[in-house]
């Protein structure tokens, strides 16, 4: 056998050495592929660095929190400040972005999640409490218990009675206006349904766009289908219907459609293109006289504008129900049950319930009303003052829809549904047999 | 030991059957790791999740307590997204919408762009800088991009036509908006792949074009175009892969909802998140392959007749 090319010198040595190199290059790619594949597992790379970095001696507890607008973030650094202090303990906390955390919940409490995370009562909560992926923490709430509510109590608690959940603040939906402007052209706060349109013809008639609505973001609008549906059916009603258990094509459904529609015609045009802080630009620029919103509008209000803002429970529709019922979404912590540092984290749940946390919170993020009964409310701004009355007024208290009901369901069917609402208010049947033929694919029944 | 390579021909004149080239132990180690890694890449994270969506598109999972947990329910999946989805339909007509306008409008005025500007008219640098640089810009940036321009009441096309049209709020006419900016970056994508296209044509081929008398059209149509074939193949290709592809601005502009529906957002709207249906959102994945499927059968078809032709 002969070479078909003429030996060189040092060739054999340097398709030796090459194939060597070679040989080494591919095997440390391979090997680092291994060993990525092997540590990383099912988590994310956020929860691979945290895990690698997180701290297990004794005396911390790690937070996951989706506060990551600065407001609340600083109000929950001074809380933990406070508890580090009082208890010796650390709070190691990861901030994530508000809706990226919302997004991620799933694979986050089946990957590496930290041992307390900030969420929200309701049905988001139960949702994760019946698969297993919380902590019970009943013996939390055996100090707690007399310091809440039943309101309160009630939403901290799993499908199955035992409390996985400890609120921290609340905040309502209500009727927002500008005092100034009702002063000055002789509005009157309406208490009925009647009133309502009656003061929204006016305002019309004064050049005014007499409801701000917005509908870009999807979620908006499910403010106003809440109320008028606890309006006009009553909380039961919509609490069995946010639950499946009620149809979406019988009268009670068609008729919240039908009496939204008297009201569309006094909305802000093209709302399924405004954001919500358009909407709230539009109240704050005098161009609308109202606006249903939760409270936490006041964020794009400062000084003399905030001062002038004010609310109102939305009117009542059926005087069966009258205004008992309100959109007071809770939010709050629970226990991960992947959590290491156990006592630790029902010492945080402890203190975080408890109304001396709740005070230094709502020192820095003014924009709620605390849970516990116990807050100070000698602090309170005009508007917690008012939140908090038209909260402990109301004899039932709901979640918001997204959070009452099954998230797939009102994030992949409510959201387009009441936008093909807004486009369409008039074909009332084809939405709600649509609604409901999608309601009985998620829910089974 | 080294590379061992045969004549082609045996020694009794038939050719030769097999392998021509004879390789060394260190060379087929080397072989083996070359084509088996990126293989096994592939393999594990492109053709096993694909041939997992389709499987998982005849279950019901939540995604959460193990795959185990799924539940295995035939074609219901299907029958729901073709028969009780409002989304659907929408979404398959704007991937359409989507894919006629890339082909229809702005491909064609990419090509035209490029013409244009192989003629080396004046200051040809500065429009193809001009024309490319919107390519550069990510879909993320255009997304927002088109956030501004379309704006009811602080945007770019309200305040100088002093209209005020929802751009993107109504549903009939925010496909078209944003199509538009979608063209404006598309256009000049083709232009720069065809103006290399052109560069590489022999003039010869044009000169005998224009002393034989075809008018500027006719040359274009029956001797340029034709002679583009390799690059016109790689147009058709990223122009369909575009339209398949789009997702990023729409789900900027409003998350693709309300008349910016598309495949690629109805998936992770019913995958990622808190909606987790990963059942229900394999099933619209697997019916976005199957779509995507058509043009690379096509393509990869006319591939081998030409290998063949060769």
């Amino acid at each position: 056998m002969s070479d078909a090319r003429p030996p060189s010198p040092g060739s054999a040595e340097a398709s030796h050495t090459r194939l060597t190199r070679r040989r080494l290059i591919v095997t440390g790619a391979a090997g680092a592929a291994a060993a990525y594949g092997l540590s990383a597992g099912g988590a994310s790379a956020r929860d691979l660095s945290s895990s690698l970095f997180r701290s297990t001696a004794a005396g911390t507890v790690t937070f996951g929190s989706n506060a990551s607008d600065p407001v609340p973030k600083k109000a929950y650094a001074n809380v933990f400040k406070a508890f580090a202090a009082k208890t010796g303990t650390k709070v190691d906390v990861n901030t994530v972005d508000h809706n990226t955390f919302q997004e991620q919940i799933n694979t986050y409490l089946q990957g590496q999640p930290q041992d307390v995370f900030t969420w929200f009562a309701g049905y988001r909560l139960q949702f994760f409490a019946q698969k297993g992926l919380l902590t019970p923490i009943d013996d939390v709430w055996a100090t707690l218990k007399p310091q809440f509510a039943p309101a309160f109590q009630n939403a901290s608690k799993g499908a199955d009675g035992k409390f996985y959940f400890v609120p921290i603040y609340a905040y309502p939906w209500a009727v927002h206006y500008r005092k100034s402007v009702f002063k000055a052209k002789g509005y009157t706060i309406p208490k009925t349904w009647d009133q309502l349109i009656a003061l929204c013809k006016k305002m019309k008639a004064d050049g005014l766009t007499p409801i701000a609505f917005t509908d870009k973001d999807g979620w908006p609008a499910m403010g106003t289908f809440d109320i008028l549906n606890m309006r006009i059916n009553g909380y039961d009603f919509h609490i069995r219907l946010m639950a499946g258990k009620e149809r979406w094509d019988g009268p009670q459904v068609k008729k919240v459609f039908n009496t939204w529609r008297e009201i569309l015609p006094y909305t802000s045009d093209g709302a399924l293109g405004l954001t919500w802080q358009e909407g709230a630009q539009q109240l704050l620029n005098k161009e609308a006289g109202m606006y249903m919103l939760g409270t936490f509008v006041g964020q794009q209000f400062t000084g003399a504008d905030a001062k002038d803002l004010d609310f109102f429970a939305y009117p009542a529709i059926n005087p069966k129900w009258g205004q008992d019922s309100v959109d007071a979404p809770i939010d709050g912590f629970a226990m991960t049950k992947k959590a290491k540092n156990t006592k630790e984290a029902k010492q945080l749940l402890t203190y975080l319930g408890s109304a001396a946390a709740e005070n230094i919170y709502l020192k820095s993020d003014p924009n709620n009303v605390g849970a516990n009964k116990g807050v100070d409310k000698s602090k309170y701004n005009a508007t917690q003052k008012k939140s908090a009355a038209l909260i402990a007024s109301s004899k039932h208290i709901a979640q918001f829809l997204d959070r009452d009901t099954r998230p797939d369901f009102a994030s992949t069917v409510m959201i387009p549904a009441i936008q093909q609402f807004l486009n369409k208010p008039n074909d009332v049947n084809g939405l709600v047999s649509s609604i409901q033929k999608q309601k009985k694919a998620i829910f089974g029944s | 030991m080294a590379t061992h390579v045969a004549p082609s021909v045996e020694a009794d004149g038939t050719p030769r059957k097999g392998r021509a080239v004879r390789l060394s132990g260190r060379d087929r180690i080397a072989l083996a790791l070359m084509v088996g890694l990126p293989l096994i890449v592939v393999g594990g994270l492109i053709w096993f999740p694909t041939f997992a969506s389709i499987a998982l598109s005849f279950t019901s999972w939540d995604g959460i307590g193990g795959i185990t947990t799924a539940k295995w329910i035939g074609t219901e999946n299907y029958q729901q997204v073709a028969t009780i989805y409002p989304g659907f339909w929408p979404a398959v007509r704007h991937n359409l919408i989507w894919l006629g306008y890339l082909t229809l409008v702005a491909t064609p005025f990419g090509l035209f762009l490029a013409y244009q500007l192989d003629k080396e008219i004046r200051g040809s640098r500065f429009y193809q800088s001009v024309f490319f640089l919107p390519v550069v810009l990510s879909f993320a940036i255009i997304g927002f991009i088109v956030q501004l321009v379309y704006s009811p009441t602080q945007g770019l096309v309200n305040g100088i036509f002093g209209s005020n049209t929802d751009w993107l709020g109504d549903p009939s006419i925010n496909l078209w908006a944003v199509l538009v900016l979608v063209g404006w970056r598309h256009a000049g994508y083709i232009m720069i792949l065809y103006l290399a296209g052109l560069k590489a044509i022999d003039p010869a081929l044009r000169e005998a074009a224009a002393i034989d008398g075809a008018g500027e059209w006719h040359s274009f149509r029956t001797v340029v175009f034709p002679a583009l074939r390799p690059i016109n193949i790689v147009i058709v290709v990223v122009t369909v892969i575009e339209a398949l592809r789009a997702f990023d601005i729409v789900y900027l502009v409003n998350k693709g909802r309300n008349g910016l529906e598309l495949l690629s957002i109805l998936v992770t709207n019913n995958i990622i998140g808190e909606a987790s249906r990963i059942g229900y959102g394999s099933a619209i994945a697997v019916i976005l392959i199957a779509v995507s499927i058509i043009p690379i059968i096509v393509f990869v078809w006319n591939s081998f007749q030409e290998s063949e032709q060769a």
